[in-house]
C-alpha cells in the first residue's frame, strides 16, 4: 500500500515533461498576483470600449474593477497550472500555453488601460486583419508541406505577390491585380518544384535563392521604376473596401471583429475552411497527405508522387501570391519596398504552431495578428511595459511550443526529403 | 606517322583536360559566377527603356545601346570596387602618399565590407559543414555588436591591449549564446534550427531595439543611440581619417584559417563534418552527436557576433536603431558558393564585398539601383546548387563521380 502510493508519487516527479509547464503556468498566475496587483489601487476601473462603429447593435462598455479582473486571471493560470501537473493536458497543450499567453496579455493590458479605456473591439478588429498574411502563408506552408516539399520561400512568393498585385492592379484593376499576384505566385512555385524535385537541390537553399531574388527584383523594379514621381499611376491601386456582412455584422462585439472587412479576411475564412476539407474529408487530401508521409507506399500504390508534389508547389505559390497580395491591396493601395516584413517566415511559425492544421494556423495567425495589434496600441497608451519586450513573446511562445517542452508539433514524416523512384 | 602520332597525343591532352575541367567543381563555381552576372546583365538590358527606344530605330542600335548600358553598369560597379585603375597609377607615380591613399580608397573600403562578411560566411560555412541550416546569423551579428559595444563603453581605464580582445570576446560569447539556443532546442527536443533562428532574429532585434531606447541609450541624444565606445575598445585603424580599414579585416582571416584548421585538422573538426555528412554513422560510430551538433551551433554564433563586434569597434564605434545590416542573410549564398570551405569563405566574402561596397557607385553613375547585387546573388546560388543547369548550358560532361552537394537535412532528435 504505501509502496504504491511512493511509485504513483515518483511517477509524477519523474514526468518533468509534464510539470515544467504546469511550474511555469503557477509562476506567471504569481508574477500576476504580486507584481501587477500591488500597484493598482483597490477602487480603480479599467473600461474595455466595445463599440468602434454603426453597423453593430450598440451595447454598453465593459467596466470592472482592475483587481478583480486581474484576481481572477492569476486564479484562472494557476488552475491550468495545477491540473496540467496533476492530470496533464494531453494533446491539447498546445492551445493551453497559448490561452496562458492570451491570458497573461490580457492582464497586461487590464492593468495597462486601469484608470482609462482600451478600445477592445477595435484591437481585436485589427488583429483579424493582420492576421490575415500570417494565417495565409501558413496555409500555403500546409499545401506544400503536407505533399513533403519545405517552402520557406514564402516570404519571396508574397513580396512578389504584393508587386505584382500592386503594378497590375494599377493598370488593369483590383480584381486583374489579384489575379497577377496569384500567377506570379504559381510560377515561382513552379520554379521551387521544379529545382527540388527535377534538380533535387536542397528545399530550403531553393527557398532561399527564391526569397533572395524576389526581395531583390522588387525592390530593383521599385527603386528604377516606382520611385519616379512620374511614374506613380503605376503604384496607386488603391484597395479593396471593407464590406459588411449583412446579418453577421450587426451582432455585438462579435460582428465588428470578425463580419466587417475587405475580401482578403473573407478570403481568409474561406480557405481556412477549404483547405480543412480537403485535405481532411477528401480522396485527393489522403493522397495529397500521403506523399507527404511515405512517398514510396503511395507510389507503390499507384499516386503520382511527381504530380502530386508539383501540383502542391504551385498551388501553395498561388495562396502565397494571393497573401502578398493582401499587402498592397488589401491594406495600403500600393506596394512599398519590404512591405511584407517578415510575415511570410512567421507565417512558417505558424504553421508549426498549428501542427500542420488549417485551423490551427488560422489559431496561430491570430496569435501573431494579436501582438501586432498590441504594439500599436500600446505605443497609444503610455505603457509602462516597453512594447518590445512584449512583441517579443509570439517568438518566443513559438520557440516555447516548437521546442516541445509539451509535446512535440510533429510534421509530415518526408517532409523536405527529395523522392526519388527506384529504378528496376 | 611522327606527325599523326603527335596529333593524337595532342588531343589525347586536350579531352583529359576537357575531361578534368569539366569535372572540377571550380569550373562550375566559375561558369555560375559568370553567369549569374550574364543574367543580371539580361535583366539590366530588359528593364531599360532607352534599349527598347533604339531598338525600335534599328536593330544594330538596339545592340550597341545594350551594350553601353551594361557595359556601364558593370564598369561603375567594377571603379565603386577597386577603385580607377588611372587615378591609381597617377597616385603612384606621383609619390605623393596621400593621393595613393585617396586613390586606394575604394579598394580599402571595399575591405570594411568584406570583414563582416568573412565572419558571417564562415560562421555560416561552418554550420553547414555539421549539417545546420543557420539563418540566425542576422541576430548572432546584432546582438554580438551591441554586447562589444557594450563592454567597449562600460569598462573604463583598460589599456587596449586587453580592452579590445575583451570587448570582442564579449561579442562572441554574446553570439555563442544565440546561437547555443538553437542547438540545444534542436538537439534535446528535435526544435528545427531553420525556425529557432528565424524566431532568435526577432527575438534579437526587439531586445537590442529596446536596448537601445532605452537601459543602453545615451541620454544626451534626441533619437536613440547607444553611447560612443571608448578610445581604448577602437580596432587598430590602419591609415588616417577617412580610411576605416581596421585590424578586423585581418582578426576574420585569422578565424576563417582557424575554422579551415578546426574543421580539416583536428578529430574534433572530423567529427562535425562527419556528423554533418551522416549523423547516423556518426552515432554509431561512437561519436557524441549531441555535443557536436550543439557546439557546432554555438561556435558558429560566436563567430557571427564577432562579425557585429568587429562592426561596432572598428567601422561605427556605436550602435543606432538602424538596424538590419543584411550581412546574415547574404552570408547564406556566400557560403553555399565557397561550398562551405572557409579558405573559399576568404575569396566569396571578397568577391561580396567589391560587389557590395561597388554597387553604392554603380546606383550613383550607372543609376542601376544596388538590388542588382541581390539578383545576381540568387542566380549564383541556383547555379552553384542546382550544377545540373549549368552543365546543360555549357554542355559540359556529365560528372561521373556524385557530386556533394550542400544538404540541410540533418539529424533532427524526432526520429
Amino acid at each position: 500500500m504505501q509502496n504504491e502510493k511512493i511509485k504513483i508519487i515518483l511517477n509524477y516527479l519523474s514526468n518533468y515533461r509534464q510539470h515544467i509547464p504546469g511550474v511555469f503556468f503557477i509562476l506567471v498566475a504569481l508574477f500576476i498576483k504580486l507584481v501587477l496587483t500591488k500597484s493598482i489601487e483597490p477602487e480603480a476601473l479599467t473600461t474595455f470600449s466595445t463599440n468602434i462603429n454603426h453597423t453593430a447593435i450598440q451595447i454598453p462598455n465593459w467596466v470592472f474593477n482592475t483587481r478583480f479582473a486581474l484576481d481572477l486571471i492569476a486564479g484562472l493560470c494557476a488552475g491550468l497550472g495545477l491540473y496540467q501537473i496533476i492530470r496533464g493536458f494531453k494533446k491539447g497543450i498546445s492551445s493551453i500555453i497559448g490561452a496562458i499567453g492570451g491570458l497573461v496579455v490580457l492582464g497586461f493590458l487590464v492593468w495597462g488601460a486601469s484608470g482609462t479605456s482600451i478600445s477592445f473591439t477595435g484591437m481585436l478588429a485589427v488583429m483579424v486583419i493582420r492576421s490575415v498574411p500570417i494565417t495565409i502563408g501558413a496555409l500555403a506552408g500546409i499545401l506544400s508541406e503536407r505533399a513533403g516539399i519545405v517552402n520557406i520561400a514564402i516570404e519571396g512568393m508574397m513580396i512578389a505577390g504584393a508587386f505584382a498585385g500592386a503594378v497590375i492592379g494599377s493598370i488593369l484593376g483590383l480584381w486583374a491585380g489579384i489575379l497577377a499576384a496569384i500567377l506570379i505566385g504559381a510560377l515561382l512555385g513552379l520554379v521551387h518544384a521544379v529545382l527540388s524535385i527535377k534538380y533535387k537541390v536542397d528545399q530550403i537553399i531553393s527557398g532561399t535563392m527564391i526569397n533572395i531574388f524576389s526581395t531583390g527584383l522588387t525592390s530593383y523594379l521599385f527603386i528604377k521604376f516606382l520611385q519616379d514621381s512620374q511614374n506613380q499611376w503605376l503604384n496607386e491601386s488603391g484597395f479593396f473596401k471593407p464590406y459588411a456582412i449583412p446579418l453577421l455584422s450587426k451582432i455585438p462585439v462579435i460582428g465588428p471583429i470578425f463580419f466587417d472587412h475587405n475580401l482578403f479576411i473573407y478570403a481568409m475564412y474561406f480557405l481556412v475552411i477549404l483547405l480543412s476539407i480537403a485535405l481532411f474529408k477528401t480522396k485527393w487530401g489522403l493522397r495529397h497527405r500521403s506523399v507527404g508521409e511515405h512517398p514510396k507506399a503511395a507510389d507503390t500504390l499507384g499516386v503520382n508522387v511527381f504530380r502530386t508534389r508539383y501540383l502542391a508547389c504551385v498551388l501553395s505559390g498561388m495562396v502565397a501570391g494571393f497573401g502578398g497580395a493582401y499587402f498592397s491591396l488589401g491594406s495600403v493601395g500600393r506596394f512599398e519596398q519590404t512591405m511584407t516584413a517578415g510575415r511570410g517566415f512567421i507565417a512558417l511559425a505558424a504553421m508549426i504552431f498549428g501542427n500542420w492544421n488549417p485551423l490551427g494556423a488560422l489559431q496561430a495567425g491570430m496569435l501573431f495578428g494579436f501582438a501586432e495589434s498590441l504594439t500599436t496600441k500600446l505605443s497609444l497608451l503610455q505603457f509602462p511595459i516597453p512594447a518590445e519586450v512584449l512583441l517579443m513573446l509570439p517568438y518566443i511562445i513559438t520557440m516555447v511550443v516548437l521546442a516541445g517542452v509539451v509535446g512535440r508539433s510533429r510534421g509530415p514524416a518526408a517532409d523536405g526529403i527529395p523522392y526519388e523512384k527506384e529504378s528496376l | 606517322m611522327k606527325n599523326k602520332k603527335n596529333s593524337d597525343d595532342k588531343r589525347n591532352f586536350i579531352s583529359i583536360f576537357y575531361e578534368e575541367l569539366s569535372n572540377s567543381s571550380l569550373t562550375i563555381i566559375i561558369l555560375s559566377i559568370i553567369s549569374g552576372f550574364i543574367m543580371g546583365g539580361i535583366l539590366v538590358i530588359l528593364t531599360s527603356p532607352e534599349v527598347y527606344k533604339a531598338f525600335g530605330t534599328s536593330f544594330l542600335s538596339g545592340i550597341s545601346t545594350s551594350w553601353k548600358i551594361v557595359a556601364n553598369t558593370y564598369s561603375s560597379l567594377f571603379l565603386g570596387a577597386l577603385g580607377d585603375p588611372a587615378k591609381i597609377g597617377a597616385a603612384i607615380q606621383s609619390g605623393d602618399s596621400a593621393l595613393i591613399q585617396k586613390a586606394f580608397t575604394p579598394f580599402l573600403e571595399s575591405l570594411v565590407v568584406t570583414t563582416p562578411y568573412l565572419f558571417t560566411g564562415v560562421a555560416v560555412a561552418l554550420g553547414f559543414r555539421a549539417g545546420l541550416f543557420n539563418i540566425g546569423a542576422e541576430g548572432q551579428v546584432l546582438v554580438g555588436a551591441i554586447a562589444a559595444g557594450w563592454a567597449g563603453w562600460t569598462f573604463t581605464g583598460l589599456s587596449p591591449w586587453i580592452h579590445v580582445p575583451l570587448a570582442m570576446l564579449v561579442g562572441a560569447l554574446a553570439g555563442g549564446l544565440w546561437g547555443f539556443v538553437p542547438g540545444f532546442l534542436k538537439v534535446r527536443t528535435g526544435a528545427h534550427e531553420v525556425i529557432t533562428t528565424i524566431m532568435m532574429n526577432y527575438v534579437a532585434y526587439y531586445l537590442i531595439y529596446y536596448l537601445i531606447s532605452s537601459p543602453l541609450r545615451d541620454p544626451n541624444e534626441v533619437t536613440p543611440k547607444t553611447p560612443w565606445i571608448l578610445d581604448s575598445a577602437h580596432l587598430y585603424r590602419f591609415f588616417p581619417e577617412p580610411i576605416r580599414f581596421h585590424l578586423g579585416f585581418f582578426i576574420a582571416i585569422a578565424v576563417a584559417i582557424l575554422v579551415w584548421f578546426i574543421l580539416f585538422k583536428t578529430t574534433w573538426g572530423f567529427e562535425i563534418r562527419s556528423v554533418g555528412l551522416n549523423p547516423n554513422a556518426s552515432k554509431y560510430a561512437g561519436m557524441n552527436i549531441t555535443l557536436v551538433t550543439v557546439a557546432a551551433m554555438a561556435l558558429s554564433g560566436a563567430i557571427a557576433g564577432m562579425a557585429g563586434a568587429s562592426e561596432i569597434l572598428g567601422v561605427t564605434w556605436r550602435q543606432s536603431q538602424a538596424l538590419a545590416s543584411g550581412y546574415g542573410f547574404d552570408s547564406i549564398a556566400l557560403a553555399l558558393l565557397a561550398q562551405n570551405h572557409p579558405l573559399g569563405v576568404i575569396l566569396t566574402a571578397l568577391l561580396f564585398g567589391l560587389l557590395r561596397s561597388g554597387s553604392r557607385v554603380m546606383q550613383l553613375r550607372a543609376g542601376t539601383p544596388i538590388y542588382i547585387i541581390n539578383i545576381l546573388q540568387s542566380f549564383i546560388i541556383l547555379f552553384i546548387a542546382a550544377p545540373a543547369i549549368i552543365r546543360t548550358i555549357y554542355r559540359l560532361k556529365k560528372q561521373s563521380v556524385k557530386e556533394v552537394s550542400t544538404s540541410t537535412i540533418s539529424f533532427s532528435a524526432k526520429k
